[in-house]
């Protein structure tokens, strides 16, 4: 069943989507006009044309940047919250309701509190980016600790192993895919909450061009950046997605489908 | 209530008290962040001025309507879809990336192409939330365990009262989460927007309460969404609750 | 079929007539990606009589429960001809045909006593003569108390029950089980093993178990056909002889062990046979 990465297979759905949203995009132009929704082939050529200016680059930086430090913050204190909530039951109960409550609540609304305690610039994006993101990871990571199957740990006990060679050839294996499904959530999560970040009350960064490019009624370069940001998304997902997978596979066997 | 419970009420009140405390004795700046009783008088006098519910009706019918086609949609979508496997072989790489983008980089293009209003909102509010019921009613119908659809056989139930009498009661946890999902998603989808760019709505007040250094009303109005949008999560996670506590769930 | 349910005494001459028929029956699946074309059952052909007790027996993987739905017409052979009361069967559950399934098959949304009536009521059947053949059914399999209990309230046996009841108001002429107990304790086993006698005493309905557990179908069976690893087919089929007044107890005669024996003797190489099938296919 499994191929490798030039399985054509594998890549025949998501080419097929990308010309069904190329040619979804077409029909949307061709029924709203250039006002409202410019044409593909125009749009791609500005986006090619705009990534080359030298002003752009400081803002794509700015944005990538804001990202990167609050994907490291959410997955790096995600998961070790996680841990510390999946590995003390009394903990986990405590804090689990209230970080549902937190997953599911406009978190937009905080955005001010957090500009007021950071000031504007680079760090409350961070914070904004990284308090979306870290929910999650947290959420799988606690549920992927509480749930590791007490046989494995009493077999590790019967083969004397060490606390040290338990974690590592027990835990780390029983527990990586799930939180891996969480940091691929957190990912998606902090990209949203770093754009959230820039669309409100920035002064640069990608939102900080979409929102300037509104009062312009710029349409095409809108669609430029939010297709440069789409495909970035989906690419990484769909990268994530595939790792996964495969980590999935090795994680349960009963998975398997029977003949 | 249980231990965790009780720490839970503890820790939280301890929390709100720390904070008044630190507030009152100027630990935090009130410009940062005001005392926890403070916002509760501001809360008040909030929602005692005239036009605040002009703001809180705009937001609700905008979350109310987005919900509704989110909802009814989506479950369409997602039956139609589980239904007819060609389309939903088509369609399934298309959700599976659908939440890795941040659909808030497009409300700037809704709002050139609808203009600055209720509608870019709602069409903002319903994609977001229509995609999570989509997925929960396929997953809900693809987990209607094979055994059940063999009884109605053996019952020999017409295809209609196989979906009705079987199928859909399966089915509703899942598509009860996929609502309860729908339910937040078009919140967060309205006041998000409304707080980006927008010219009335509860968000919108927020963002020009902050623009206008007025910290009083902007926490007034943060508590009161959280508060709200807290004790519909609330009410439906109860709901939910009763009607699965039968099925052992 | 309407009125009392039946508690008679089989005819004795009826004994031998054919309830159901099975002619050259094969199920083969068609090639998927992974593997080719897998020819799961037959061909088989065997006559099931009116009101005795058949079990089939067999190595895991050997069709049992393919030739199972075949018969009630949940399945169409791939070739051969399925036949019950001399009427043809061919995809469409026949009326007078009742399944229980190995899974829990009850509907978790539904009281037990809902669960019960849910065929009485898709059928049509009038509002007394319905309560009336739920309470017996409630009755006879020891479920008065829990009429109002969801089955998340009731252990894995009990449910088990639930579900046969629900078979048994519908008067079923061929009830059809698949490995009803297999999910049951040992002890629970034995003692719904028991119940399903009972049952088949007072309804003298045919019945055609599917279990692995060859003292189950001794126990159990007036005949027990023998199944070989797939493509399943009979090896043999076993008359056993047991009174039509038996239970659990049956056990303790010298003789049982016997049948027991034989039995064991067909499969083991059969066994063999299927678990090497069962890595290769890995």
């Amino acid at each position: 069943m499994s191929g490798g990465l030039l399985n054509l297979r594998a890549w025949r759905d998501p080419i097929l989507v990308a010309i069904s949203l190329v040619a979804l995009w077409q029909v949307l132009h061709e029924i709203a006009g250039d006002s409202a929704v410019t044409a593909p082939a125009p749009t791609l050529a500005h986006l090619w044309e705009m990534i080359g200016q030298a002003r752009f680059l400081p803002h794509l930086r700015e944005t990538g940047l804001a990202f990167l430090q609050a994907l490291a913050i959410a997955c790096g204190g995600g998961v070790l919250i996680g841990v510390v909530l999946g590995g003390h039951k009394l903990t986990g109960e405590v804090a689990e309701p209230i970080l549902v409550a937190l997953y599911s609540v406009p978190k937009i609304t905080l955005y001010p509190v957090i500009l007021l305690l950071f000031g504007l610039g680079m760090p409350a994006k961070v914070a904004f980016g990284a308090l979306h993101g870290i929910i999650p990871v947290v959420l799988f990571t606690m549920n992927a600790v509480r749930n590791v199957n007490r046989t494995y740990l009493r077999a590790g006990r019967a083969m004397r192993l060490t606390p040290a060679q338990t974690g590592w050839h027990i835990l780390v294996p029983a527990t990586l895919p799930e939180i891996f499904s969480g940091l691929r959530i957190g990912f998606s999560l902090t990209l949203l909450g770093t754009m959230l970040g820039e669309l409100f009350a920035s002064q640069r960064g990608l939102g900080f061009l979409l929102m300037t490019a509104i009062d312009l009624h710029d349409v095409k370069t809108i669609l430029s950046i939010a297709v440069l940001i789409s495909v970035f998304a989906i690419g990484a997902n769909a990268a994530l997605l595939a790792i996964d997978k495969r980590l999935h596979r090795g994680a349960a066997p009963e998975a398997h489908e029977k003949s | 209530m249980s231990k965790a419970g009780w720490i839970r009420t503890i820790v939280l009140v301890g929390a709100v008290g720390a904070l008044e405390l630190a507030c009152r004795t100027g630990a935090i700046a009130p410009t940062m962040v005001i005392a926890p009783s403070h916002m509760v008088t501001a809360l008040v006098e909030t929602l005692q001025s005239d036009e605040i519910g002009m703001h809180l009706r705009t937001t609700l019918s905008a979350v109310a309507i987005a919900m509704s086609i989110a909802i009814v949609g989506g479950f369409v979508i997602g039956f139609i879809l589980n239904w007819v496997p060609f389309l939903r072989r088509a369609f399934s790489p298309f959700l599976a990336a659908y939440y890795a983008i941040p659909h808030f980089a497009f409300y700037p293009l809704l709002i050139v192409i609808f203009g600055l209003g209720p509608v870019p909102l709602i069409v903002l509010a319903t994609l977001f939330a229509m995609v999570a019921m989509i997925l929960a009613t396929m997953a809900g119908l693809d987990r209607v365990p094979r055994v059940l659809l063999k009884t109605a056989r053996i019952h020999r139930l017409s295809l209609i009262q196989e979906i009705w009498r079987v199928r859909l009661p399966a089915a509703a946890p899942h598509i009860l989460s996929g609502l309860k999902l729908a339910v937040a998603y078009s919140f967060i989808g309205v006041i998000a927007g409304e707080f980006i760019l927008s010219t009335s709505g509860i968000g919108h007040e927020i963002a020009f309460a902050y623009d206008n250094f007025d910290n009083r009303r902007m926490y007034a109005l943060i508590l009161f969404v959280l508060g709200i949008v807290t004790l519909f999560n609330m009410a439906v996670f109860a709901w939910e609750r009763r009607m699965l506590r039968r099925r052992g769930a | 079929m309407a009125g009392a349910p039946r508690l008679a005494a089989v005819d004795d001459a009826a004994a031998h007539k054919v309830h159901a028929r099975l002619e050259g029956v094969t199920r083969v699946y068609p090639p998927r990606a992974g593997h080719g074309e897998v020819h799961a059952l037959g061909p088989i052909s065997f006559d099931l009589r009116a009101g005795e007790f058949f079990s089939v027996v067999g190595p895991s993987g050997c069709g049992k429960s393919t030739l199972l739905d075949v018969l009630a017409g949940l399945a169409l052979p791939s070739a051969g001809t399925v036949e019950f009361e001399g009427k043809s069967v061919r995809g469409d559950v026949p009326d007078g045909v009742g399944v229980v399934f190995q899974e829990d098959a009850s509907f978790p949304w539904l009281t037990v006593e809902d669960n019960v009536s849910f065929g009485l009521r898709r059928a049509g059947v009038d509002a007394a003569e319905s309560k009336r053949r739920v309470d017996f059914a409630l009755g006879f399999m020891g479920l008065r108390d829990f009429s109002r209990a969801y089955p998340s309230q009731l252990s894995g046996g009990m449910r088990q029950r639930v579900c046969i009841a629900r078979t048994l108001v519908m008067q079923p002429r061929l009830i059809l089980l698949d490995e009803p107990f297999g999910a049951l304790d040992q002890q629970t086993r034995l003692l719904m093993g028991d119940e399903l006698l009972r049952l088949w005493r007072e309804t003298s309905a045919t019945v055609l178990l599917i279990t692995h557990a060859l003292d189950e179908a001794n126990l159990l069976s007036d005949r027990i056909g023998v199944m070989s690893a797939r493509p399943g087919r009979f090896l043999d089929i076993v008359e056993t002889g047991w009174p039509r007044d038996r239970d659990s107890r049956l056990a303790e005669r010298p003789d049982f062990g016997a049948v027991t024996s034989r039995l064991w003797s067909y499969l083991r190489g059969e066994s063999l046979r299927a678990m090497g099938q069962g890595t290769a296919a890995r």
